[in-house]
């Protein structure tokens, strides 16, 4: 599939971003953090920015934006149409949240609680987007939910820190919590994602190209003629392929940058005093940005749709 | 509405026979006439006659090599939209643009309501649907509904238009709904199939295959060489019988 960096940017970012209101909500609601002004305008304005640049970013890559407010009506039966409800419901409890918090130093438990609930459904109606399509068997598997709430986890959970190594005394010991949630998040978006890959190396859809034109039964089919000599719109946008050696080096990237090399980053400041934390921390997530970026790039560049067994792919 | 209709009462769509398709891109061409005046028009072409050229199309005429040897064949596959039984594309649509109609089945976009998010071409496992990147909105194979229904044609008349351009007969259309019709006794008696039955999609047009290929000629009584010209043989009347004397001479 065609890696466009509209939604490479919109789900890495909102992704991101929806995650850190989920534990603004959750550990407010616990009573884990102070409804510090500083604190809750850092928090609340690096997930809102988030959140929303990807938001807007989701409609560049559309033939007419100007008609996206049409998205919110089939929530029946579309994840897409799920998404855009959910992530503009959000906005409601975690503005009111954050207003609180920020303006009259209130947390309100309830409040915190129904922005993480909303926050997280938001990016499991993006993941179940993918997760639902029957046609790009690397998508419609049980890994790709998981992942993307384990990934929403890691970058979320990697900025909440920063943000509290910036404010919080060192001595405090919810800080060393916030550190610890970043890693764990950080540790299991790595193993996830070394799972998925697992698994997609080792499986394939089950249409075939003998079941796509229904020849089977003569015996193996292969394309002979194609029904256009240059590139139509199917194979620009359902067509790409990325060669196998640069995708290895890209997983590795993409795991090292992102994930275990930001885990153990964030584990040696907590070791080390408040300064040299905070660099330590802030270097973790700038490594996080760019592996989530490259993870959803691969994401798209891995994906095999089975139109292209109509183009000659011996397996999608 | 993207959520489904109940079954409708009609299912109208095409049935194709591969044995008879001669892989000439009639239909194609026919297809690309009509609807780049029809429903969905303009099928919008970029760089038509420069280095690469693209545009869009709702049937493509692709072909195969199945098997080897003298078992293998050389089978013309025409592909256009399906319309689903169950078509993901009109379900994961945000917008309400991709709907199937309740009354015949046929599977339609509305340009107004599309936001060209192209969700539904990932949704579709056979590339019916093609982004129109100058009309910033997805197009797709309409069952020519502005011929099929159209009251100004001749009754014969009313067919999509690659049934009416096939000029082998390898298209048939009509209401696979309807068990009795005239395409569902065809694919009854060979065997018509579905494409990528295993993902659920169920798709209305179905594909007959190829016969199977015949190993020997059959016996017309006719002898397998002509025979040599014999010497002997003269006229024996005539100005002919004249000439030959003439030159027997």
């Amino acid at each position: 599939m065609h890696p466009a960096t509209s939604v490479i940017f919109f789900t890495s970012a909102s992704g991101g971003g929806l995650f850190l209101l989920a534990l603004l909500g959750i550990f407010g609601a616990l009573g884990f953090l102070p409804p510090d002004p500083v604190l809750g305008l850092a928090g609340f304005g690096l997930a809102f920015a988030a959140l929303s640049a990807g938001l807007v970013s989701s409609t560049f890559h559309l033939g007419h934006p100007e008609r996206a407010w049409r998205a919110f009506s089939q929530w029946r039966s579309s994840w897409l149409s799920r998404e855009g409800v959910l992530a503009v419901a959000t906005y409601v409890p975690a503005g009111l949240y954050a207003i609180l918090w920020i303006f009259f130093g209130r947390i309100s438990p309830v409040l915190g609680l129904l922005t993480a609930v909303l926050a997280i459904a938001t990016v499991a109606a993006t993941a179940m987007i993918y997760a639902s399509l029957k046609t790009i068997q690397r998508w419609s598997n049980s890994f790709v939910l998981p992942n993307y709430l384990l990934l929403g986890w890691a970058s979320g959970g990697a900025w909440l820190a920063l943000i509290a190594n910036l404010r919080l005394p060192a001595a405090d010991l919810a800080l060393l919590g916030f550190d610890w949630t970043a890693i764990a998040g950080l540790a299991f978006a790595a193993l996830g994602k070394a799972l998925y890959w697992r698994y997609i190396d080792g499986s394939r859809s089950a249409a075939t190209p003998e079941s796509a034109t229904g020849l089977g039964s003569i015996g193996k089919v292969r394309l002979f003629a194609s029904p256009h000599t240059e590139e139509n719109y199917l194979l620009k946008e359902m067509g790409y392929r990325v060669a196998r050696k640069h995708a290895l080096k890209l997983r590795l990237i993409a795991l090292g940058l992102g994930f275990t090399g930001p885990a153990i980053l964030i584990f040696c400041a907590t070791l080390v005093p408040g300064g040299i934390a905070v660099a330590l921390v802030a270097l973790a997530v700038i490594g996080n940005a760019a592996g989530t970026l490259t993870e959803r790039w691969l994401f798209f560049a891995e994906a095999r749709h089975t139109v292209t067994l109509y183009y000659g792919s011996e397996a999608a | 509405m993207t959520t489904l209709p109940a079954t409708p009462p009609k299912q109208l769509g095409l049935v194709i026979d591969l044995d008879v398709c001669v892989g000439c891109h009639a239909c194609a061409v026919n297809c690309k006439e009509w609807n780049s005046g029809g429903h969905a028009a303009p099928l919008t072409d970029f760089d038509a006659y420069g280095a690469s050229p693209d545009g869009v199309w709702f049937n493509r005429i692709h072909t195969f090599e199945a098997g080897d040897g003298a078992a293998g064949r050389t089978v013309h596959f025409p592909k256009s939209c399906l319309h689903c039984a169950e078509p993901a594309c009109v379900t994961v649509c945000p917008t309400g643009a991709s709907f199937k109609r309740a009354a015949d089945g046929i599977v339609l976009v509305d340009e107004a309501k599309c936001i060209g998010c192209k969700l539904c071409s990932w949704a579709c496992p056979y590339g019916a649907r093609e982004f129109d990147a100058a009309e910033g909105v997805m197009k797709k194979c309409t069952l020519c509904i502005d011929r099929i229904y159209n009251e100004t044609f001749a009754p014969e008349d009313r067919v999509p238009a690659c049934v009416a351009a096939c000029p082998v007969g390898a298209r048939h259309f009509g209401d696979l709904g309807d068990a009795s019709s005239p395409v569902s006794l065809l694919v009854e008696e060979r065997g018509g199939y579905d494409l990528m039955p295993e993902l659920g999609y169920r798709p209305v047009n179905k594909y007959l295959p190829p016969r199977a290929s015949q190993a020997k000629a059959g016996c017309t009584g006719a002898g397998t060489a002509l025979s040599e010209p014999d010497d002997d043989v003269r006229p024996t009347s005539g100005f002919l019988r004249w000439v030959d004397r003439l030159l027997s001479r």
